[in-house]
């Protein structure tokens, strides 16, 4: 019991300090004004963005695809850990579902922002025709928001039981919620073993789940003819994209998380390591399938994909295209082979690099191509040639990755980022093997 | 006590409540009776005369009870037979454009503009400057929507906003449209357009409000009025094919590049000169855009060959910038 004291005492939710009430309380304003300038949007109509017929997709979109990718991060951390027994996940899943819940349902939301009648959303459901891509993306974004959210709930049961015991004399509101959250966890066998049971059923579930989520999102393109979407790579293009964008934001979320809660008992150099290790693998099939889509097209180089690959080469996208090859997928690479780079700061930067040249690659997959149509562009305005995010588009984009960050806060803020219940476990058994070995 | 109180209580409500019933019964059946005496009274009684005015203007005096109700007019009736998603039974509507005698006049771009009200940036018909490579010769190309066999913006679509009709067409149902431009991204042919802001088509859309808003043919009537957040496109006039007119591209044409006609019939006509279409597309070797792609469209292009114009002509009344004159 003792054992159990101590480890409530380090990973039991903290109330929010200085910093934190400042961070949350910006999150909130930049979403205060993301949320102002989508009602002027409603009110105005999309003219306030910059998209045009041409480009008639634009940054709600990719940041759509961003989000989409970024709740991969549960399937990855989670299920494949799991199902491979890598053990050293224990302290970072319960943080990669937290980021899974927060990212899945920010693509939901994100996705609506995009409509041009946002109050005609339940025409999809009215008459929603099983043809459309749209249709199995509107199945499989609240499947996978449901399998997320579960994946993140079992799991934490036992940790709910825990925290109500360990709250019921300091904060007895608190305590009844954990209460009620935990079902009237008790840890009896018979608990036990439903819930494990069910925690597999979702961990196996998840992994179908989540490659048909960025399977879709990857049709949403590639059913189109247009040049640069038009590709059987993509659907694994995405999937391995995913596992990059997710690897990385986990690598970011968990550093913050373990400098600010000082978790570095819990989080040690062992899991940045490993991690770092996780994503030099994520970043080397990612690039390996950023070679068949441009690489093959340039090879035989039929004149649309020419022009399209030329453009994001070396033109007008170059630079934004080579910082998210070179910062985002080969630095990272480089850098995460030498063990020093897989310290805790190094790891860092690198996260944060790897989850901007993430953001801006679904920006490159989706602008681009819309700006090199079959026929050529002409009988339009100069601008409809080019395409740059207004102000109230980067202020709805930046509302909606505070909202997500803002979800992880408040997650962070009532839940143990590390499972309590199964630390006291695995440190049982380690002590237990150390008495039998000794 | 208590309880003989509750059950007196009862039985009167009970007692009330029959009767209520009984006199509710009697008063109906009282009013039926009356209403038919009155009718007799009137049949056998009344001369009442009636003065109407017949088609050629005469008056004339008519028994009232003569005179009965009866329903619209027979076009009217049609109309609410008329399936709008169907479209006009054993017809296949086709276009064949003449690049040949395209020299960017422009005047089919105008009429189009104007005839379906076009506020925005984006005319519906644009006029291409096309020359494929450096080698090959320059040419004016029309495009209009390409009303595919296979439509790729249908297929996308979630709601069937957009649809096929067996006539060929295709068409939006832009009280249906979520906005969402899947069908954009999916046209190989770039012909459709978003109605980015209100399209402030000013008193067009009073008029459409009291005149063709009704349930059954806001998606047909020029696809009007334009709705802020839906998307448009070219729709093949069907409001002047269903008065047995062309679509007015096809008229606006001062050189006769247009041929509308019905795929069934195998005719088509430019209103000047009408043709066999299978003859047509052999003779002058028709073809379609992009048939890779297998959209099947309902327009064909004559080659450019043997021109009755020069193509730089057409330079200047080309401009690469605008589509939609707006008025200053």
């Amino acid at each position: 019991m003792k054992n159990y004291d101590k480890l409530l005492n380090d990973l039991a939710p903290q109330k929010f300090g200085r910093k934190g009430v400042i961070w949350t309380i910006s999150l909130v304003i930049l979403i205060i004004l993301g949320i102002a300038a989508y009602i002027d949007q409603v009110i105005q109509g999309q003219i306030v963005t910059n998209m045009n017929d041409y480009a008639l997709w634009g940054v709600y979109i990719s940041n759509f695809v961003f989000f989409v990718a970024t709740s991969f991060v549960g399937t990855v951390t989670v299920a494949v850990l799991r199902l491979t027994n890598n053990n050293w996940r224990t302290p970072i899943v319960r943080i990669a579902e937290i980021i899974a819940v927060a990212a899945i349902i920010m693509a939901g939301i994100t996705i609506t922002i995009d409509m041009g009648r946002p109050d005609r959303l339940m025409n999809l459901f009215i008459h929603g025709r099983m043809q459309s891509p749209i249709t199995w993306d509107v199945i499989i974004i609240p499947t996978s928001m449901m399998v997320c959210l579960l994946l993140l709930y079992f799991p934490l049961l036992p940790d709910f039981g825990l925290l109500g015991k360990y709250y019921q004399e300091k904060q007895p509101t608190l305590s009844k919620w954990y209460r009620r959250l935990s079902l009237n966890w008790t840890g009896s066998d018979v608990q036990k073993s439903i819930q494990l049971k069910s925690i597999h059923i979702i961990a196996i579930l998840i992994i179908p789940v989540g490659f048909m989520l960025q399977t879709i999102d990857a049709w949403l393109f590639s059913t189109l003819f247009r040049v640069g979407w038009d590709s059987t790579n993509l659907g694994a293009y995405f999937i391995s994209g995913a596992a990059v964008a997710g690897v990385g934001a986990l690598v970011c979320v968990v550093y913050v998380l373990q400098k600010v809660y000082k978790l570095e008992d819990y989080i040690t150099d062992l899991h940045f390591d490993k991690l770092g290790k996780f994503l030099v693998l994520t970043c080397l099939i990612y690039l390996y399938f950023n070679l068949n889509e441009y690489l093959i097209p340039q090879l035989t180089s039929k004149k649309e994909a020419t022009t399209h690959i030329n453009v994001l080469l070396t033109g007008q996208f170059a630079p934004l295209f080579w910082f998210v090859i070179i910062g985002g997928l080969i630095l990272p690479v480089i850098v995460l082979l030498f063990k020093k780079g897989r310290k805790p700061f190094p790891m860092f930067i690198i996260g944060l690099l790897v989850v901007t040249g993430s953001w801006w690659k679904r920006y490159l997959i989706v602008t681009p191509t819309l700006l090199h149509p079959f026929l050529p562009i002409q009988g339009v305005p100069e601008e409809w040639r080019h395409y740059f995010p207004s102000l109230h588009e980067w202020l709805i984009t930046i509302a909606t990755l505070a909202m997500a960050l803002l979800i992880i806060t408040i997650l962070v803020r009532y839940v143990p980022i590390v499972p309590i219940q199964k630390t006291a476990d695995e440190q049982e058994a380690l002590e237990l093997n150390k008495n039998t070995k000794s | 006590m208590e309880n003989n109180k509750t059950n007196s209580r009862r039985k009167f409500l009970d007692k009330g409540l029959k009767m209520g019933l009984v006199t509710a019964i009697g008063a109906i059946g009282l009013t039926k009776i009356a209403s038919k005496l009155n009718a007799t009274t009137d049949e056998a009684g009344s001369h009442d005369k009636m003065q109407l005015m017949t088609t050629d203007g005469t008056l004339i005096e008519v028994d009232s009870s003569e005179v009965e109700e009866m329903g619209h007019s027979e076009k009217k009736q049609t109309e609410a037979e008329y399936n709008l998603r169907e479209g006009m039974p054993n017809r296949k509507f086709v276009m064949v454009i003449d690049l040949a005698k395209c020299k960017n006049a422009l005047k089919c771009q105008a009429a189009c503009n104007k005839q379906h009200y076009i506020t925005g940036d984006h005319a519906w018909l644009k006029v291409y400057k096309m020359q494929e490579d450096t080698d090959t010769a320059p040419y004016w190309m029309p495009t209009t929507c390409m009303h595919c066999d296979h439509p790729a913006c249908v297929t996308v679509c979630p709601v069937d906003a957009t649809f096929k009709r067996r006539d060929g067409l295709v068409l939006i149902d832009n009280e249906r449209c979520i906005g969402c431009r899947f069908c954009m991204a999916a046209c190989p042919y770039s012909t459709r357009v978003f109605n980015w802001k209100e399209p402030n088509q000013g008193e067009i859309t009073m008029l459409m409000d009291m005149e063709h808003q009704t349930e059954t043919n806001s998606v047909e009537f020029a696809g009007l009025p334009s709705v802020k957040g839906t998307v448009d496109k070219c729709d093949f006039c069907p409001h002047t094919i269903r008065d047995n007119q062309l679509p007015h591209c096809v008229t606006a044409c001062p050189n006769g590049v247009f041929y509308f006609g019905d795929r069934y019939e195998d005719t088509v006509t430019n209103g000047e000169e009408t043709l066999r279409l299978s003859k047509l597309l052999k003779d002058k070797a028709g073809y379609r855009l992009m048939e890779g792609l297998g959209t099947k469209p309902s327009v064909f292009y004559l080659p450019p060959a043997d021109r009755l114009v020069d193509f730089k002509d057409g330079l200047e009344s080309f401009t690469d910038y605008k589509s939609v004159d707006k008025p200053e």
